[in-house]
């Protein structure tokens, strides 16, 4: 099952190096979310520092949908997701290897943003361990929930308009807990960052399971 | 001795529609099956039910012993579908899709070589991104990529389509030579000449169901039945 998994995974994310999407459309796409924040708060570079790691996550969030979107889309393109149902490759692998796939465009993003934010919004890292590791959970989270819920919508007309609808307030409590967890690694609130650590991840063992379970019945149905 | 494929009174709904509408029907193994009838009439949708990607709304079915309700699955790995799409990857080279199909199924690097080398995807080709191919080479490559996983039953959907005619004789003896060495071959296209080569056995698919079963039937392919399925339809 790993071997399978790896072999999505890694097919994938070769697609994404080699079409750039990623780099020449979701990464421009995301600092310029960034840069417009930073314009409409650049008067106030207190309120910016303050709210920094929310607005990194914000963007965070915007840019996985079309990463994820994506994922789902080369698959459906020319007949692809079909071949996958017959090849016989454990479902469980499709989600494992497509959700590595993700969480690594999404690790990717995380740091090229970062360190946008580290320019724009003048924010200090206090605490490097506690970014890292939010980091991380945070993108496995929005990876696990977003190949769920694309898996879902795939086999739609309406993918691209409801996926968002479906997976932003799913992934709430990611938002609410990176930006916690980066608060307190940027040291602009008292929040206990290794506590909502827990939190993400939680939800992404949550949502790696029951994704893992019900991935199967969601791909017959797409 | 069990049948390739064995469908008793099967119905597939597509929505409300009855893409299937009660087939019976045997394909023994080994056999070389034409499927013939007009646009619409249900030859796809027969054969994706037989590759378990269709699901049986009611009556029964079975291929290569397995139950198409409880044991799709099974099916899956053992068939292999060439449909109106290549299922292939536009971003990936003609080797990277079929080594990742090949790798999928447990194939090795041997066999990826052997089926490019059999569809004429070798040099310069093997090497160039599947989206840059013309529509022909693209087929090729979508063939290739189901050559390696050695299926026991082959479902062809217009395997001809957009072939030029060296690959179209590449693509009959592969046909010739999966059917020798055992596997099954089902086939749904127009072009009857061309097939009758072959000496499958031919059977009608009309209006959602099998209406003839006869090796000497000599039929067209449109013959009668354009009417009675446009009145189906409405």
């Amino acid at each position: 099952m790993f071997r399978d998994a790896w072999l999505i995974a890694g097919k994938d994310l070769r697609i994404e190096m080699r079409s750039r999407v990623g780099l020449n459309q979701i990464v421009p796409f995301a600092v310029t979310v960034l840069v417009l924040f930073a314009f409409a708060l650049d008067t106030d570079q207190e309120a910016l520092r303050t709210y920094a790691p929310g607005l990194f996550w914000v963007t965070v969030l915007l840019a996985a949908l079309l990463a994820i979107g994506r994922s789902f889309a080369v698959d459906l393109a020319d007949g692809a997701a079909d071949r996958l149902l017959l090849s016989g490759i454990d479902p469980i692998a499709v989600f494992g290897g497509k959700a590595a796939a993700i969480a690594v465009q999404l690790v990717v993003l995380e740091v090229l943003l970062g360190a946008g934010v580290v320019l724009l919004f003048d924010v200090t890292v206090h605490r490097y361990g506690l970014l890292v590791c939010a980091g991380l959970a945070a993108a496995a989270g929005v990876a696990t929930a977003g190949t769920l819920y694309g898996a879902l919508v795939a086999g739609l007309g309406v993918r691209e308009t409801l996926l968002p609808v479906l997976l932003l307030p799913v992934v709430a409590p990611v938002l609410i807990g990176a930006t916690r967890a980066f608060q307190d690694a940027f040291g602009v609130a008292g929040a206990e960052g290794w506590a909502w650590l827990g939190l993400l991840a939680g939800f992404a063992a949550i949502y790696g399971v029951f994704g893992a379970l019900s991935y199967g019945a969601l791909l017959e149905e797409a | 001795m069990e049948s390739a494929v064995r469908l008793r009174a099967a119905v597939t709904l597509l929505g409300r529609f009855p893409a299937l509408a009660g087939v019976n029907l045997d394909i023994t193994p080994g056999e070389i099956v034409l499927l013939k009838g007009p646009n619409g009439a249900g030859k796809t949708t027969l054969l994706r039910l037989c590759a378990g990607l269709c699901t049986l709304s009611t009556g029964q079915g079975w291929v290569l012993g397995h139950d198409l309700s409880s044991e799709r699955r099974m099916v899956r790995r053992r068939v292999a579908l060439l449909g109106h799409r290549t299922g292939l990857y536009d971003d990936l080279t003609v080797t990277e899709n079929v080594a990742f199909w090949a790798r999928a199924a447990g194939a090795g690097r041997q066999d990826v070589d052997e089926a490019l080398e059999r569809l004429s995807l070798t040099g310069r080709l093997a090497d160039t991104r599947v989206g840059r191919l013309s529509a022909g080479q693209r087929r090729r490559a979508s063939i290739a990529s189901l050559v390696v996983r050695r299926p026991e039953l082959w479902l062809l959907d217009e395997p001809h389509a957009g072939l030029d005619q060296q690959t179209r004789d590449t693509v009959d003896t592969l046909v010739r030579g999966a059917a020798a060495a055992g596997a099954t071959v089902v086939l749904a296209t127009h072009e009857l000449e061309r097939i009758a080569v072959l000496e499958p056995r031919v059977v009608s698919v009309v209006g959602g169901m099998v209406r003839s079963d006869d090796p000497t039937d000599s039929q067209g392919p449109n013959a009668s039945s354009d009417a009675e399925d446009d009145r189906r339809v409405s």
